[in-house]
C-alpha cells in the first residue's frame, strides 16, 4: 500500500468520525501545548532574570560582611560573629584601579510622614555610586549629592508611588517630610520603573548613608555594591579586595564577593531545573492523550470489525491492518501536534503582547520533546489496538462475532 | 485449480465440537460453474472460505493452482488471495464512507498499484457491471442491486481467476437477483471460474457442476444431469464400524 494512499485511507476514516477525530486532536493539541507554554513560563522566568541584571550593567561585584562558605555538617557553634562592613571600608576600596563607582548600601525599613499621611517604607541609606551601580535616575529633582557619602546630609529621594501617596498632585520637590525621628527635605524624585531584583522602586526611600547609620543607629553596612570598568578583571578585582579588607580588619578578609555572573549561574541553573521539572510533569498530559487514543482505538476496531475482515478478504495481510491503524494513530498525533504548537505559539504571542516585559519563549527543546513524547505515547499505545485489528479472524469478524 | 484433500474443520460452538468440514475431498478444474447448496449449518460457508484462503484446514491439504497452502505464510496467502480470488457476499460489505469507485478500487489500492492504472480498470469494472455513471456515488445512494453489482466490480479489479459468491442474491429481489446472477454467468463464460454457495434452488441448477452438503459432508456431487455419487463410495471405504 503507498504512503499517500494510506493517509487517504486515514483521512477519510477521521472524517467519518469526525467527533472523534476531533476531540482525540484536541487531547493530543492541548498535552503538547501544555509542554511547550509551561517550559516557556520556565525559561521565561530564567530570561527575565537575565535581563533583570543585565539591566545592572554586567560588571558588578557584591561585597557582603562575613564570609559565607560551605561546609560539611552542622553549623559552627561558636558563631564567628563578623565585623562589621563600615562606610570607611567602602571609601578605601573605591582606591581600587578599574572601579568604576561604589555604592555602599544601609537598608531597613522606616516611617515616612507627612502632614496626616505616613507610609512605612524601604528605606535605602547610600550614595550618590547607588544611582550609577543601578543604573537609576531621577524623573524629577536631582539625585544625592556628592557628598552624601561623608555628611549626615537632611536629604531624600522618593520612589513615585510613595511622592503620590504622600504628595497627592502637591509639589513635593524642596518640601520636608518626617523620616524616622528626622526631618528631611526631598530633593528628587525616581523615574516611574517596576520592581527590580524584588525591590519596589516606586515604593521606596533613598537617604545619604551617614543619615542612615545616625537614624538606624548602626555603623554597619548591608553590603557594598561596586561597579567596574569593562575590561577590568574580577579576579584580580577579587584579590585587591579581600587584601584591602585583611589590613583594615586585623588580618581577616571576613567578607563574602558576589560577582554578578556566578549569580545569574546560581539563578540559570535553578530555573533550568525548574523548566526541566515543569516540562516533565506537563508530558503527563501526553501520557494520557496516549492512554486516551489507545481506548478510542480498541472501539474503533471493534466498531470496523467488518471492515477489517473485509480487507483481509480482499488481499490486506494481518501487517498492512496493523499498518493501517498505526498510521492512523500517528497520523492523528502529527495533526494534534501541530494544532497543540499552533495554540502554544499563538498563545505566546498574545501573552507577549499582553505583557511585554516578561520574556516569555519556549527552551529550544521543548517542541521536539513534546512531539517525540507524543509520537512515542501514540506508538506504544496503538500497538496492542493495531494488533488486535490485525489478529482478527476475517471470517468471523465479517459477521460481526466476536472471537 | 483446486484440490482438496480431506479436509477437516471443527468449530467449538458453546461446548460442543461441529464439523464444519469432514473429510472433504474435491477437486475442480478451471473455468468451472459450481454451485454449493445444504441446509444452514451444512458446512457450505466453510468450504467457500476455506477455498478462498481465508480459514485454514485442521487437518487435510489444499493445493491452489498447484501451491500447498497450508505451510504458507499468512502474507503470501493474502497476496495470493488478493490476486487470484474475487469474493462476494451476502451483505455486500461495502466501506459506506468510500464511493462506489473507491471501493471497487481498494483490492488495488492494497496492492500498491499505481494511480494512473487503477483509474483504467475501475473504470473498465464499472462498465461491465453497468454503472459506469454510479461512480461517484457512496453506497447509501444505490440499490441493493447495484450495491452487489459495485462489490462484483470489486472482486474482478484484480482479474481474479476464481470468484466466490456466498449467497449474493439472499439480500436481493428476485429481479436484481437475476441481474446479479447473470452478470456471473456471463463470467463464467468469459473463462472465470465460478464457485456459488446458495439456498435457492433454481440459481443453483443452473450451475453445470452441483454440490449438495449435509453435515460437514459432500452428499452430491452432479455435473449436467447425470449424478456423481463419488464422495458417499469413498467414504464407504474409510467408514469406521
Amino acid at each position: 500500500m503507498r504512503l499517500s494512499d494510506q493517509v487517504r485511507f486515514n483521512t477519510l476514516v477521521f472524517q467519518r468520525y469526525g467527533v472523534r477525530t476531533f476531540l482525540l486532536l484536541l487531547a493530543v493539541g492541548i498535552g503538547v501545548a501544555s509542554v511547550i507554554l509551561l517550559t516557556s513560563l520556565g525559561e521565561g522566568a530564567r530570561r527575565y532574570v537575565d535581563q533583570e541584571f543585565s539591566s545592572l550593567g554586567n560588571r558588578l561585584l557584591v561585597v557582603l560582611p562575613g564570609r559565607k562558605e560551605t561546609t560539611g555538617g552542622a553549623p559552627p557553634i561558636y558563631g564567628t560573629v563578623p565585623r562589621d562592613l563600615t562606610l570607611e571600608d567602602a571609601n578605601a576600596l573605591l582606591r581600587i584601579p578599574g572601579v568604576n563607582a561604589i555604592a555602599p548600601v544601609i537598608a531597613g525599613t522606616t516611617t515616612v510622614a507627612r502632614e496626616s499621611r505616613s507610609r512605612e517604607v524601604i528605606t535605602i541609606g547610600t550614595t550618590a555610586g547607588f544611582f550609577v551601580v543601578r543604573k537609576l535616575d531621577v524623573g524629577k529633582g536631582k539625585i544625592l549629592p556628592p557628598r552624601a557619602d561623608s555628611e549626615a546630609l537632611a536629604v531624600c529621594v522618593l520612589g513615585v508611588k510613595l511622592q503620590r501617596e504622600l504628595f497627592g498632585a502637591a509639589p513635593s520637590i524642596g518640601q520636608w517630610v518626617r523620616v524616622g525621628d528626622r526631618r528631611m527635605r526631598v530633593i528628587g524624585i525616581l523615574e516611574e520603573r517596576g520592581e527590580s531584583l524584588g525591590l519596589d522602586l516606586r515604593d521606596m526611600i533613598i537617604i545619604p548613608v551617614r543619615t542612615a547609620e545616625q537614624l538606624f543607629n548602626s555603623p554597619g553596612l548591608f553590603r557594598i555594591i561596586i561597579d567596574l570598568n569593562v575590561n577590568t578583571s574580577i579576579v584580580d578585582t577579587e584579590k585587591r579586595i579581600r587584601s584591602i579588607i585583611r589590613q583594615r580588619h586585623e588580618g581577616e578578609d571576613d567578607v563574602t564577593l558576589v560577582s554578578q555572573d556566578a549569580m545569574l549561574a546560581a539563578f540559570g541553573n535553578i530555573l533550568t531545573t525548574l523548566t526541566l521539572a515543569i516540562g516533565a510533569i506537563s508530558a503527563i498530559s501526553l501520557l494520557v492523550a496516549g492512554i486516551l487514543i489507545m481506548n478510542i482505538s480498541l472501539i474503533s476496531v471493534s466498531q470496523r470489525r467488518e471492515e477489517i475482515g473485509l480487507l483481509k478478504a480482499i488481499g490486506a495481510s494481518s501487517r498492512q491492518v496493523r499498518q493501517l491503524f498505526m498510521g492512523e494513530s500517528l497520523l492523528l498525533i502529527s495533526l494534534g501536534s501541530i494544532t497543540g504548537i499552533a495554540f502554544a505559539f499563538g498563545s505566546i504571542f498574545v501573552a507577549s503582547v499582553l505583557w511585554p516585559n516578561f520574556p516569555l519563549a519556549p527552551p529550544v527543546w521543548a517542541v521536539p520533546a513534546a512531539v517525540g513524547i507524543a509520537l512515542l505515547a501514540g506508538l506504544l499505545f496503538s500497538i496492542y489496538p493495531a494488533n488486535r485489528a490485525a489478529g482478527l479472524d476475517p471470517v468471523l469478524a465479517m459477521r460481526g462475532l466476536q472471537q | 485449480m483446486i484440490v482438496l484433500d480431506s479436509v477437516n474443520k471443527t468449530y467449538q460452538v458453546g461446548g460442543t465440537p461441529l464439523h464444519a468440514l469432514d473429510n472433504v475431498t474435491l477437486s475442480i478444474e478451471t473455468g468451472e460453474y459450481l454451485s454449493v447448496m445444504g441446509p444452514s449449518g451444512s458446512g457450505k460457508s466453510t468450504l467457500l472460505n476455506m477455498i478462498g484462503l481465508l480459514d485454514h484446514p485442521d487437518s487435510g491439504s489444499y493445493l491452489f493452482n498447484g501451491v500447498a497452502t497450508e505451510t504458507l505464510p499468512e502474507q503470501e496467502l493474502a497476496r495470493l488471495r488478493g490476486e487470484n480470488i474475487g469474493f462476494i457476499f451476502q451483505a455486500f460489505h461495502l466501506i459506506n464512507r468510500l464511493t462506489a469507485f473507491e471501493n471497487i478500487e481498494l483490492p488495488m489500492v492494497l496492492a500498491g498499484e499505481p494511480v494512473k492504472s487503477r483509474r483504467s480498470s475501475v473504470r473498465q469494472v464499472l462498465d461491465m457491471v453497468g454503472l459506469g455513471d454510479r461512480a461517484d456515488h457512496k453506497p447509501n445512494q444505490l440499490s441493493g442491486g447495484q450495491l452487489q453489482r459495485v462489490a462484483i466490480a470489486r472482486a474482478l479489479v484484480m482479474h481474479p481467476k476464481l470468484l466466490l459468491a456466498d449467497e449474493p442474491t439472499g439480500n436481493l429481489d428476485s429481479v436484481s437477483g437475476k441481474e446479479v446472477i447473470e452478470v456471473l454467468e456471463q463470467l463464467n463464460r468469459e473463462g472465470i471460474t465460478l464457485i456459488l454457495v446458495t439456498h435457492d434452488r433454481h440459481i443453483g441448477k443452473r450451475a453445470n457442476r452441483r454440490i449438495r452438503m449435509v453435515d460437514g459432508k459432500i452428499e452430491k456431487d452432479e455435473r449436467q444431469g447425470k449424478g456423481v455419487k463419488a464422495e458417499r463410495g469413498e467414504r464407504g471405504d474409510h467408514a469406521p464400524v
